[in-house]
């Protein structure tokens, strides 16, 4: 038993799509789902999900890549201190990729700039402690999945003394995103496959005031076929009973409705909420996480002056339509011509979780 | 992944071959045979096993969701 094969059984898809196809005629009129999450996203285009929907249901990508939402001027300040002298950078590998408004990291580290990948920040932190001659920065962007483990990383490095540990905080909190999509008169969106993982640090509880506010149903769902399926199948329902109001957790296995208490708590404790710019969405209230003053000796902000200037070279793809769910890559003309996964332009190519990656690779 | 064996603070986990030194301070009791939702070398959650089975029951047709 693994308990993830199983849940890609192929005769409880198609009773799953029959089931679905029977609610979709019960509607009205079109139905658009967005699944927030960029894990979502690359699951539904690797499974085939939106091809095997009924046609009277879409679904359309939300701004949950992490990377893709991180702005240029993150990036160009990444690339400022990896400038400085007895500097080492440490970041999530999909973010070397990701072009800032004149360079890259992975531009930078070619050209000789000690920029290192790794898988935690807890392999970052240990660097660190490997290298007591310089300053290491580790490139802290995610949501609330990833930040306790950035936020666990900075209290380590509290209590064992770590001088040189810096984190520089691009971190953001889903539900504010979601406000702001429903507060957006041009896009639609009559429900919410929320994230899977998210949810299982946040619980339900944050779902439920979107959902009261704004009639829109939402479900929390698992990663795996079936998962999908069946939140599409819970959503269309609700849709058709008219239940606007309902939050369902499917993803029962993994995610609690009272979520990680622990790991919020320690979220908390290390991070306080502050307005942030998401790239193509612009700058939402409370959606942004700052390092608290008590661990301010870790902020890579306010221990070394980044200077940066406001520039505005755009690549004129619509990756900012993309994020919101207003437009899909295919609408874009640069999809697959000249921006590829091997040279991508836009962020929602270079993440591996970015909808144009997604497209590109399984299809629209 | 799967839990072969429990530290203090971190879990020796695996999923098909792969093992990791993963952090468990976000989670209570987490004991060998469990199964971690890892993220970013942490774990975040426990799998429910009771709650997959039954999923895998309705998955199954044996009972109705």
């Amino acid at each position: 038993m693994r308990y993830i094969d199983e849940f890609r059984d192929p005769s409880s898809i198609k009773r799953q799509l029959k089931e679905i196809n029977k609610q979709a005629e019960k509607l009205p009129s079109p139905v658009y789902l967005m699944e927030v999450c960029g894990t979502h996203t690359m699951a539904i285009g690797r499974f085939g999900i939106r091809q095997a929907l009924p046609k009277n249901i879409k679904l359309i990508s939300g701004p949950g890549c992490p990377v893709c939402v991180t702005p240029d001027s993150y990036i160009d300040k990444a690339i400022y201190l990896s400038h400085l002298k007895d500097v080492i950078i440490t970041t999530f590998g999909d973010m070397v990729k990701v072009p800032g408004s004149s360079s890259s990291l992975e531009k930078e580290k070619s050209e000789g700039r000690d920029i290192r990948i790794v898988y935690s920040p807890l392999e970052a932190l240990a660097i660190a402690e490997e290298s007591p001659h310089k300053n290491n920065i580790f490139l802290g962007v995610g949501f609330e999945t990833t930040t306790p483990a950035v936020a666990l990383t900075i209290k380590k490095a509290d209590e064992e003394g770590i001088k040189n540990f810096y984190v520089l905080s691009g971190h953001k909190l889903i539900p504010p995103a979601m406000k702001t999509l429903m507060e957006d008169k041009e896009v639609r969106i009559d429900g919410f496959i929320c994230p899977g993982h998210v949810s299982a640090i946040t619980g339900s509880k944050p779902y439920i005031a979107i959902s009261e506010k704004y009639n829109v149903p939402s479900v929390i769902t698992g990663f795996e076929p079936y998962d999908i399926l069946e939140g599409i199948l819970i959503l269309t329902e609700k849709i058709v009973r008219g239940e606007y109001k309902d939050v369902v957790i499917q993803y029962k296995r993994v995610v609690k409705p009272e979520g990680n208490q622990k790991a919020r708590k320690v979220m908390k404790d290390v991070f306080e909420v502050v307005d942030a710019e998401w790239r193509g969405i612009g700058v939402i209230k409370k959606s942004g996480l700052k390092i608290r003053k008590r661990y301010e000796g870790f902020d890579a902000e306010s221990h070394f002056p980044v200077k940066v200037k406001e520039k505005r070279k755009r690549c004129g793809c619509i990756c900012g339509d993309i994020l919101k769910g207003k437009r899909q890559p295919t609408d874009c003309k640069m999809f697959g011509t000249i921006c590829t996964p091997e040279s991508p332009l836009g962020p929602c190519m270079v993440s591996s979780e970015g909808t144009c990656a997604a497209f590109y690779k399984y299809g629209g | 992944m799967k839990v072969i064996e429990v530290k203090r603070e971190t879990a020796r986990v695996e999923c098909e071959g792969i093992i990791r030194d993963v952090n468990i301070q976000f989670l209570k009791g987490v004991k060998e045979g469990d199964y971690v939702i890892i993220h970013a070398g942490i774990a975040i959650e426990k799998l429910d096993k009771k709650e997959a089975e039954k999923t895998l029951r309705i998955i199954k047709n044996e009972i109705y969701r």
